[in-house]
């Protein structure tokens, strides 16, 4: 088990190579003067654009940048942005609001998302299964802006039950918006694969067996259809968990909300290549590390997988 | 455990009596009618067999009884008394409490009647607990450890907290059974338990069931479409054609005499029981009175055995179309040291135009020989001679040839057809493959080898889900057959089809190799058939070839324990037959 840790941690090296070396081309790549876009509308000082330009090492070939850029990485320096703050700093910010945002959307939408879809699954057919689909596919067609926007306007205009955007510090209260917001289209997702996954658990010969043993119905729902069913919805949540983690962009930028995603799409918007690649390469480590989680809770899951290992 | 409990003495009163029951299933085209007034009577401490092909409603009985049917599934009339209670009345509650504790039961498929995620231990102590067995977690326990112990499995302690990946197969079926009579239920409904199983695993769990049943005093109603082992396990027996009940009677009786016409196309279709009678016959010498039956359809297992040995005999010396040399085949085991030999120094040969039957358990290593044949695994040493070339070099073009030469046909014709593909388009996807002919001459051929196989031309259209068993692994014969070859590769071909169905496709096998001289490598765990089919066999246990002779030398006379052991795992070996 150790050792198969350790073998996923290492294969952990060579994407974040190859992570951070694409970023920086792209960045590199990017058209416009970084410097230059600093000024605005105003006319640029020569001395100072020149002087910027050595300060963030720009006037460099690109492979010289990458490596002081790597360099300092390893000294646990990421580099600083155009507004003079350490990367590192802005992340130690923005990080802990985007893992709260997420945390309370991925609690919001497991717990409805797996109840509503083992009722519907358990009574496929009915009246209460067929509301279900239609709603989730509603919730499912719909772009994640028209949702917020929409729920901003009803939630936080109209009925005045919560702040239209996300205050200092970004208290609980005010991430609970946008954290439905963020839940609801996963919400959809999750009842669709619990209901059809509860529906081919249902009908499976074990659980023919399970009812001839003599259970009822109350042992044998959680028992032997749930915990079968919800390997696929474990997947989907991890996965989901790891988008959420690395920052919900668009309804960030909606409701202001000062994390992750916010603040990157700020810095690709000035062109800051050090902050970028740095959240880029921090987002990309968590994605590792939660698909990781995700394969050790798959063994505890389901024991076949377990043995493999 | 089992000895607290007093044999049942055979009371007149009936345990499970079954009075015109009706079955539907809701389908978009109306209520199918699955049972269709089918009665029985079941007394205490005795065994029951219903015997039919699949879809005759005989599972589909068994589960109206505990309520049990699948999806829309309902009993729709008629009575199903157990001890004088009519079971179709009662509450969910109260059928709760008759499942598990009053009647036992054991599916048919040991590797998905298992929940795979939750330990042996777990799901036996689930039972025992449900049912008021034993309380207390130590004193449950001990009773599932009784039980496993009791249903055959010796280290039961230490396997309790292993998962069922972890067991095979027949140890899986042990678990069920254990798990089927912990309460010491008065009726145990078996539900083709061992369909699924070796041949030789079939018969130590039905000994050990019929053990277990005859010591607790538990009645059996054993479920199967193989009448030579309801013959044999069961002393009365029910045969149920299309939903009804068309004989029943004691076992022998139905046997020897049967009366209906349904019955009597059973019993010649049997291989169990044909080849039992080609042995008798061959070895007397004396053209015995033989008065098999004769099908609508003309199917006579038996005549064919005949002809096929009589053939045999007259024909020339034939040149060899596959010459296996000292082949083995090693696999590397992850985290191990030890090499699993798979197939180990095996040699033979097979003429043109016969048919060898290679015979073995599962795990004996007779498919990985087949795989090699075929060129989809490479042989670790050894050489493969197909009409005289080595194929081991073959590459591209070559390699393209040896297959449209050799071609193969699997066990499950349900797996092997792609669904989105129509029969059509099946058949002729060789010819596509290596550029056979243009649309029209492949269309041609695509009739052409319909009418081979006895299908109708209107089949090309349709998709594999419309067809059943045999019709699928009839297409697949066609598909195999498609680019003319002159070996065909069988592996396990007829093993998924009900007995009539096999006896067709038997049939089919054997006419197309007369007419196109095409050699078989038939693979078989089954000894039954292999008497049918087979020219010469060779028998393989733990990848090597134990013995290997012609079909008549291994039945009448076999030299080793462990073909001994496979020819007296057919079902119905005791039974003497009138016919």
């Amino acid at each position: 088990m150790a050792g198969y840790i350790l073998r996923r941690l290492l294969q952990a090296i060579p994407v974040f190579i190859g992570t951070t070396f694409l970023i920086y081309f792209m960045v590199f790549a990017l058209p416009g003067d970084p410097i230059i876009a600093l000024f605005g509308d105003k006319t640029p000082n020569p001395a100072i654009v020149a002087q910027l330009r050595q300060q963030y090492h720009l006037d460099q070939p690109f492979i010289v940048q990458y490596l002081i850029y790597m360099g300092g990485i390893f000294q646990g320096n990421f580099g600083v942005s155009f507004s003079g703050q350490p990367v590192i700093e802005i992340l130690a910010r923005t990080f802990p609001v985007t893992l709260r945002l997420a945390v309370i959307a991925l609690l919001m939408e497991t717990i409805a998302g797996i109840l509503v879809g083992m009722v519907a699954g358990l009574r496929k057919g009915k009246l209460f299964d067929g509301t279900t689909l239609a709603i989730s596919l509603i919730l499912i067609s719909l772009p994640v802006f028209v949702i917020a926007f929409v729920a901003q306007f009803v939630f936080g205009v109209q009925l005045g039950w919560a702040r239209t955007t996300v205050g200092d510090g970004a208290p609980i209260q005010d991430l609970i918006l946008p954290a439905i917001v963020l839940a609801s289209i996963s919400f959809a997702q999750i009842v669709r694969l619990t209901r059809s996954s509860v529906i081919e658990t249902s009908s499976l010969d074990f659980v023919r067996t399970a009812y001839s043993k003599g259970l009822g119905r109350r042992r044998i729902i959680p028992v032997h259809i749930l915990r079968n069913s919800l390997i696929p919805v474990v997947t989907y949540l991890a996965t989901d968990f790891g988008v959420l983690l690395v920052g919900a962009t668009v309804t960030e930028g909606i409701f202001n909300v000062p994390g992750v995603g916010n603040t990157l799409y700020q810095a690709i918007i000035r062109g800051e290549g050090p902050t970028v690649v740095s959240f880029v390469t921090v987002m990309v480590l968590i994605y590792l590390l939660v698909n990781l989680a995700v394969d050790l809770l798959y063994g505890l899951l389901d024991p076949r997988i377990r043995y493999v290992k | 455990m089992s000895s607290t409990t007093p044999r049942q003495t055979v009371s007149g009163a009936p345990l499970l009596e079954i009075k015109n029951l009706q079955v539907g299933f809701q389908t978009q085209n109306g209520m199918v009618q699955a049972v269709r007034g089918a009665s029985l009577t079941l007394r205490a401490g005795e065994t029951l067999a219903i015997v039919g092909e699949s879809g005759s409603g005989k599972s589909t009985t068994a589960h109206a009884v505990i309520n049990l049917l699948p999806g829309s599934g309902q009993v729709s009339g008629g009575e199903i008394l157990f001890e004088g209670r009519d079971l179709t009345k009662l509450s969910q509650k109260e059928m709760e409490e008759v499942r598990g504790k009053l009647i036992g039961f054991v599916p048919q498929d040991p590797m998905s009647n298992l929940n795979p995620v939750w330990s042996i231990g777990f799901q036996v102590e689930e039972a025992i607990k449900a049912n008021g067995i034993a309380t207390g977690r130590s004193d449950i326990k001990k009773h599932a450890i009784a039980v496993l112990k009791e249903a055959g499995l010796g280290d039961a302690e230490k396997r309790l907290r292993q998962f069922p990946h972890q067991f095979s197969g027949g140890m899986r079926q042990r678990v069920l059974i254990g798990m089927g009579l912990s309460s010491r239920p008065k009726l145990l409904i078996a539900d083709e338990p061992t369909s699924a199983l070796d041949v030789t695993v079939q018969r130590t769990i039905l000994d050990n069931l019929e053990k277990l049943t005859r010591e607790i005093g538990t009645a059996l109603l054993f479920i199967t479409h193989d009448l030579g082992l309801a013959a044999e396990r069961a002393e009365n027996l029910v045969v149920m054609y299309k939903g009804q009940v068309v004989e029943s009677g004691p076992s022998k009786e139905i046997l020897q005499n049967p009366l209906h016409p349904y019955t009597q196309r059973l019993v010649a279709a049997a291989p169990s029981l044909a080849s039992r009678r080609i042995q008798s016959s061959s070895k007397s010498l004396v053209d015995l009175d033989y008065s098999a039956p004769k099908t609508a359809e003309g199917l006579d297992l038996i005549k064919a055995a005949e002809d096929r040995a009589e053939l045999q005999a007259a024909a020339p010396k034939r040149e060899s179309a596959i010459v296996l040399q000292n082949l083995t085949k090693v696999y590397k085991i992850r985290g191990s040291k030890d090499d699993f030999k798979a197939v180990d120094n095996v040699s033979f040969e097979i003429e043109r135009g016969t048919t060898m039957a290679l015979v073995g358990e599962s795990g004996s290593g007779k498919s990985t020989v087949a795989k090699i044949l075929l060129r989809l695994e490479d042989a670790t040493a050894g050489k493969i001679l197909i009409n005289g070339t080595d194929t081991a070099p073959l590459k591209g073009k070559a390699l393209l040839e040896l297959r449209r030469r050799m071609q193969p046909v699997f066990q499950d014709p349900y797996g092997s057809l792609d669904p989105l593909r129509n029969i059509g388009n099946t058949i002729s996807e060789p010819l596509t493959t290596h550029n056979i002919g243009d649309k029209a001459s492949r269309r041609a051929r695509v009739l052409e080898l319909l009418d081979q196989v006895s299908l109708p031309s209107t089949l090309a259209t349709r998709y594999p889900n419309e067809l059943s068993g045999g019709q699928r692994q009839r297409v697949a014969i066609a598909r195999a057959l498609a680019l003319k070859p002159d070996i065909v590769i069988l592996d396990e071909a007829v093993s998924a089809l009900d007995v009539l169905v096999q006896a067709q496709i038997l049939q089919l096998l054997t006419d197309l190799q007369t007419e196109l001289e095409l050699t078989y490598l038939f693979i078989t765990h089954d000894l039954a058939v292999v008497r049918v089919i087979a020219d010469n066999v060779s028998v393989m246990q733990r990848g090597k070839i134990v013995e290997k002779a012609t079909t008549d030398e291994v039945f009448d006379n076999p030299q080793m324990e462990y073909t001994k052991e496979l020819l007296n795992a057919i079902p119905g070996a005791g039974i003497a037959l009138g016919v």
